[in-house]
């Protein structure tokens, strides 16, 4: 019995659901810093296009 | 509305206004902070992609589905944080940036198109979008309109209207911009709405350990309908197995809810999200590996917060239905009757009292009563009638007092819904009856913001498949005004049909839907699109073969193998005179085996062969697509 819910296969998915964020927010803030990469040309390219033919057209 | 509700959906409005405005001014999408080189916020693009990624569907849906399976659906909140944020975030959504900006794809099927050079698979993949996301949005829109009609005391299908033309106010206001700031908004409501939402319900039934153990207390109360597919209590997976072949019922049903549990809910949707096309889209609009990284902490605590929360508030509805609902109303009839039809598994209808004895004999009691505020016109509530129901009548003007002890899915059943109940209706009454109006109108405003931004994203994924998609690589207009027009008429066509399947379909229909569009999607688009980000060895051939195996796979087991959607489909009765195409001596398990579970697999086989079968692409366009420069014509 774990937090009131006797099924193992349920309190674990209890946990893992919690496990899985901690997951998350572990690896975010480990590599918070990590995975700059400079803006290139055809990032910037590639956000004017979206501005002009797909957001103009909403 | 008291006062309270007023001031809220007052500066909820002014808000939504306000931060519109500073769009138009300052113009914040995502691709406007690329523009300029500089990233969003990260928890501003956690909530975004939150936002877009949970709807009313997940909430309300699925959090019904919750009351009715069980905690067990917390399997899908595992996987939405596991698969849907970390994998996506960590592994997909990089190569996704660095192709789609590389290519300069500006959609999915544009960005499957120039990863094969397939003009085929762009217009493939776009039909599939435009032709099965309105399911999707139905979906979204159902789930806003079940919310709606209890809180305001409207009809479902006014509710239904009012929310389809706040949508289209929305779209019409350029709410389908995706301006950042409206979005993170949307995700901030909707995080404060679903951790007030657990605290309250944890608070009411006395604290965590204490619910869970009161849940997991009512095994001995799950309705014969439910044991009799392996329901084994709120707190317990369902009996698994696998019935042997050509048993009947009760034996061949006995294991049906571990695969509806597991096959559709937890697997269709849990793996599904990582080919939905609108999250795809997402993460072109992200600067760096580093935004995705900062991004990912944000985005497993929000989703933790949005279906972790749905699910586990939807599953201990239980308790606080069978043990603690006390509704102040005013009886209207204590022995109403409704007939559940011949062969009892009708929609409920109300028997008048000169109906003939027959039919009042198999007709089962209710109580039916009216809320205050409620107005003479507005539809008379229902519960089910048994030897717990409890009423006191109130003195002198003082409102009766019902309670009616039902487990959360009995207390579902009312007039027009079968015996089984209408679990879509489960969180919008728990939250109407056990948390006080002020918070059902907050409430109503996350929903509102969840539904928003998912249908805002929805509509604009539609709109450009067959505006840019679909139009332009026929018409070979060069981005022409004419596709803008396509695309606004595929946005309404959008709306239109499915506010048309939401009045018809009602019930039980929230979680299906989305289940089957993005089992779909995943069927069809999954093995191409992570196939086409990490495999140089993938040719245009396995990608086309993939999809249409992933596709007509899952088609044919949704038409004519799935019981529940063969049978609502009726293409296969019309066709072959019965329900659904698995033969008598088969095992009748495989009526509930959702088609993610044959499909996929099959997709990702159909690719690894043809793609080791064909010729490779040509070496420098694989080069290209990868990273090198454009091969000349």
């Amino acid at each position: 019995m774990v937090l009131g819910i006797e099924s193992p296969a349920v309190w674990l998915a209890y946990v893992l659901s919690l496990a899985s964020a901690a997951l998350c927010v572990v690896y975010g803030i480990a590599n918070w810093n990590k995975g700059e990469e400079p803006v290139k040309k055809e990032d910037v390219d590639w956000a004017k296009e979206e501005k002009a033919e797909v957001e103009d057209a909403l | 509305m008291d006062l309270i509700s007023i001031v809220l959906v007052i500066l909820y409005l002014m808000l939504t206004g306000y931060l519109g405005y500073l769009g138009y001014q300052r113009t914040k999408t995502a691709a406007d902070y690329l523009v300029a080189g500089r990233s969003a916020n990260p928890i501003v693009m956690a909530l975004s992609y939150g936002a877009t990624f949970i709807s009313t569907s997940a909430i309300v849906g699925f959090g019904g589905t919750a009351a009715s399976l069980g905690m067990g659906v917390l399997w899908l909140t595992v996987l939405n944080i596991f698969v849907g944020i970390f994998i996506a975030f960590v592994f997909l959504g990089n190569p996704t940036r660095r192709m789609g900006h590389h290519l300069d794809a500006h959609t999915f099927p544009e960005l499957i198109a120039k990863r094969y050079d397939s003009r085929l698979l762009q217009v493939l993949c776009a039909l599939i979008i435009f032709c099965f996301m309105p399911l999707y949005a139905m979906a979204v829109m159902v789930g806003g309109a079940e919310f709606m009609a209890p809180i305001f005391h409207i009809s479902y299908d006014a509710a239904l209207y009012v929310f389809a033309l706040i949508v289209a106010a929305y779209v019409i206001a350029g709410g389908l911009k995706g301006v950042m700031l409206t979005d993170a908004m949307q995700g901030g409501i909707m995080l404060a709405g679903m951790a007030i939402l657990l605290v309250a319900t944890y608070g009411l039934l006395g604290g965590v350990t204490e619910a869970h153990a009161a849940l997991g207390a009512l095994r001995d109360q799950v309705p014969g309908f439910l044991k009799a597919i392996g329901h084994q209590g709120w707190t317990a997976m369902p009996k698994f197995g696998f019935a042997e072949a050509g048993l009947a019922p009760p034996g061949g049903v006995a294991y049906h809810m571990w695969w509806i549990l597991v096959s559709t809910i937890v697997m269709g949707v849990g793996i599904g999200v990582l080919a939905q096309p609108q999250l795809i889209v997402r993460f072109m609009t992200v600067k760096s590996k580093q935004s995705l990284n900062r991004a990912a902490a944000a985005g497993g605590i929000f989703i933790l917060f949005m279906t972790g929360v749905a699910f586990t508030v939807g599953a201990l509805s239980n308790v606080y239905f069978a043990q603690k609902e006390a509704i102040a109303c005013r009886i209207v009839d204590d022995a109403a009757r409704l007939d559940p039809g011949p062969d009892g598994k009708g929609k409920l209808a109300l028997v008048p009292g000169n109906a003939p004895e027959e039919i009042k004999a198999r007709a089962k009691r209710f109580v039916s009563y009216r809320l205050p505020g409620a107005s003479e016109e507005a539809p008379l509530s229902y519960a089910m009638w048994t030897d717990k129901t409890e009423i006191e009548r109130g003195a002198g003007g003082a409102p009766d007092m019902l309670r009616p002890h039902l487990i959360a899915v009995l207390r579902s059943v009312g007039l027009g819904t079968t015996l089984q109940g209408n679990t879509d209706t489960l969180i919008p009454a728990y939250v109407r009856s056990a948390l006080p109006h002020w918070f059902g109108v907050l409430f109503m405003l996350t929903l509102l913001s969840a539904a928003m931004s998912t249908m805002s994203s929805q509509f604009h994924t539609m709109g450009t498949a067959l505006g840019r998609d679909v139009f332009e690589q026929y018409a070979r207009h060069e981005h022409g005004s004419k596709s803008i027009h396509v695309t606004r008429f595929a946005i309404v066509a959008g709306i239109v049909v499915a506010l048309v399947l939401g009045k018809y379909v009602r019930g039980n229909i929230i979680a299906l839907a989305t289940a089957i569009f993005m089992g779909l999607c995943a069927s069809s688009f999954l093995p191409l699109f992570v196939f086409g980000l990490f495999w140089k060895r993938m040719t245009k051939p396995a990608a086309v073969a993939s999809l249409l195996v992933g596709f007509l796979t899952s088609g044919f087991w949704l038409l004519f193998v799935n019981g529940k959607t063969a049978g609502g489909i009726g293409l296969c009765q019309a066709w072959f005179g019965k329900p659904n195409l698995v033969p008598a001596t088969w095992s009748l398990t495989w009526t509930v085996v959702d088609p993610i579970v044959v499909a996929l697999p099959l997709s990702i086989l159909t690719a690894v062969v043809v793609a080791l079968a064909t010729k490779p692409m040509p070496r420098a366009y694989v080069d290209y697509v990868f990273g090198g420069p454009k091969p000349s014509p």
